[in-house]
């Protein structure tokens, strides 16, 4: 804080009357913390304190109760249920967010350097369907795919097929596309913004340096973008994880997820400790997805 | 032809990828306006009865009005919160404002289902239980990452100095404030406060957790989807959706390129 030379003419002109400067600027500081204090507190910070305290209780009904037991966090842990639809969690999120990574990325790099007059055009109809339901993009799924549905009408009807296609639906595939196709418009714009903030001259000088396109592309610009790729990676894979929407309607009875469980004890189960501790187990289990893609992911890029 | 693919395949590749965006959501139109109530080919005919049962609809109405008063609450809210946290972060950087600011942008790590269920024991241990103030809070912890975000963008996007020069002219901290950040961070608020709009106004995973006797809009979705005789109605409120997205995003860019900056730096940087 250099706030020093504005306090000279301060001193030297306020009258006594008024506070120094020094202190009025602290009583605006604490009133500019104050509202975001407020919530990051009471809000952030409590409720996922008082879920780390839900996960060790004794589901007896209550709140607060007295009876604390690690039997929540420690079946969680050891049911073979629940290890299952973890791991297939992750391991469908991680599909999901490798795919649309994958998929938007030359999105973006189109938009950022060759979309020229249409750019603008392009970003808008890129990120339309950010504004339209979640609900009804993954139901429309539902209808495209279903026994009767869009798909196997059609193409009854063009004569490709006799009967309708089975298991179009409700297998974790499924889960895989819808999943791509909702959070495909989250993945673009990070990776634009990344890619447009590149300096444009790295890459003549790459090219005049003798790089074929191919190599500009795999040694100079793809490195640049790891915070743009791991950035969209991040709001795709955090969400993802946690989505008990698009199971519960494309998936079936074979591609529930860890949203769906905590969903179930907080629900139907009742069990809101036991609900509490899956929450805790997968963010920590998130947290060390994050943190593993991460490091494996920088340490990758700065070796070449 | 052959040789127009090689040259341009990346164009190639981008009409498709607006193809496979489109075309599941575009179906939902197509089918609001078809006599009959399995979505399937062959069309029917055409029919504007869904709209009528739409029309007709009361509890559609109130959900509708119960989102727009959550999602108005809630955006502005978290913007106003993330302005104050942004500033306080990037212009009166101390210890405390960059570990709020910290803590603000928490919840993108956090899945929706967590947020909810972490609120849901605060606001029944707290506050009256699940309920459209519950859901307003809610939204305020699920925007407010983004509010942040987008309002640090945009204090970053101006010199330090201007500020530095209002204060060396004799104004107050507070004056600084109000007459020269805020007035120069005012496209970064709009844009901060639509896209928390949209997020809340569309959020379902939290809001389920939250959610009273008063349904929201995409509460009222859900509820419905569970019957096969409703989903042309469904459709035909999705239809209605889409269209008044459409303008209001075509709006929102009309506004913002009459704007200076482009909107990719004050959406997410």
């Amino acid at each position: 804080m250099s706030r020093t030379h504005a306090e000279v003419p301060a001193d030297m002109t306020v009258p006594e009357t008024q506070p120094p400067r020094r202190s009025r600027a602290k009583v605006f500081d604490a009133w500019l913390n104050l509202p975001g204090g407020l919530i990051t507190c009471t809000l952030i910070l409590f409720a996922l304190g008082l879920l780390l305290y839900m996960s060790v209780r004794v589901n007896d009904g209550q709140i607060i109760g007295s009876a604390f037991s690690l039997d929540n966090l420690w079946s969680a842990l050891t049911d073979p249920l629940t290890r299952l639809v973890l791991l297939r969690s992750i391991v469908l999120s991680a599909i999901v967010t490798l795919a649309t990574v994958v998929l938007a990325f030359p999105v973006a790099y189109f938009l950022a350097f060759r979309a020229g007059r249409w750019r603008h055009l392009l970003l808008f109809l890129v990120t339309l369907p950010f504004w339209t339901s979640y609900l009804l993009r993954v139901f429309a799924w539902k209808i495209v795919l279903a026994y009767n549905g869009v798909l196997n009408s059609a193409l009854m009807q063009l004569g490709m097929i006799d009967a309708p296609l089975n298991g179009l639906l409700n297998t974790p595939s499924t889960v895989v596309v819808t999943l791509a196709h909702a959070y495909a418009a989250f993945a673009v714009l990070p990776l634009y913004i990344c890619l447009q903030g590149l300096p444009k001259n790295l890459f003549e000088a790459a090219a005049d340096l003798g790089a074929k396109p191919h190599q500009g592309f795999f040694r100079v610009v793809l490195p640049l973008s790891v915070p743009g790729i791991l950035s969209a990676a991040l709001v795709v894979f955090v969400p993802t994880v946690g989505d008990y929407v698009t199971p519960a309607l494309v998936g079936g009875p074979n591609s529930s997820m860890i949203g769906t469980l905590i969903q179930a004890q907080f629900g139907k189960a009742n069990d809101w400790p036991a609900g509490a501790a899956l929450a805790v187990i997968s963010m920590i289990a998130i947290a060390i997805v994050v943190v593993a893609a991460r490091w494996i992911i920088t340490r990758w890029s700065t070796r070449t | 032809m052959n040789r127009y693919l090689t040259r341009h395949w990346l164009v190639v590749y981008v009409a498709a990828y607006l193809v496979f965006l489109y075309l599941p959501t575009l179906l939902i139109p197509v089918f609001s306006f078809n006599d009959s109530i399995a979505p399937a080919f062959p069309l029917k005919g055409f029919t504007l009865q869904w709209y009528q049962s739409l029309m007709d609809d009361p509890r559609l109405r109130n959900a509708a009005l119960n989102s727009l008063m959550v999602a108005s609450l809630a955006a502005a809210i978290a913007t106003a919160a993330g302005c104050l946290i942004a500033y306080a972060d990037l212009r009166r950087s101390s210890p405390l404002a960059r570990g709020i600011s910290l803590l603000a942008r928490l919840p993108i790590l956090l899945p929706g289902v967590v947020l909810g269920i972490a609120l849901l024991v605060g606001v029944n241990l707290i506050g009256p239980g699940p309920s459209l103030g519950a859901i307003v809070v809610g939204h305020v912890c699920f925007c407010l990452p983004t509010t942040v975000v987008v309002m640090r963008s945009r204090f970053a996007a101006f010199p330090r100095s201007l500020e530095d020069a209002a204060m060396d002219l004799g104004a107050d901290e507070w004056t600084t404030f109000r007459r020269v950040a805020l007035p120069l961070a005012l496209p970064g608020l709009v844009s901060a406060f639509m896209l928390a709009f949209i997020t809340s106004f569309d959020e379902f995973i939290v809001a389920f957790f939250l959610v009273g006797t008063e349904p929201t809009l995409p509460i009222y979705i859900w509820s419905q989807l569970r019957f096969p005789k409703q989903l042309p109605s469904v459709m035909a409120l999705g239809t209605v959706i889409l269209v008044v997205s459409v303008i209001l995003a075509a709006l929102a860019e009309h506004l913002r390129r009459r704007g200076t900056r482009s909107s990719a730096n004050s959406i997410m940087k």
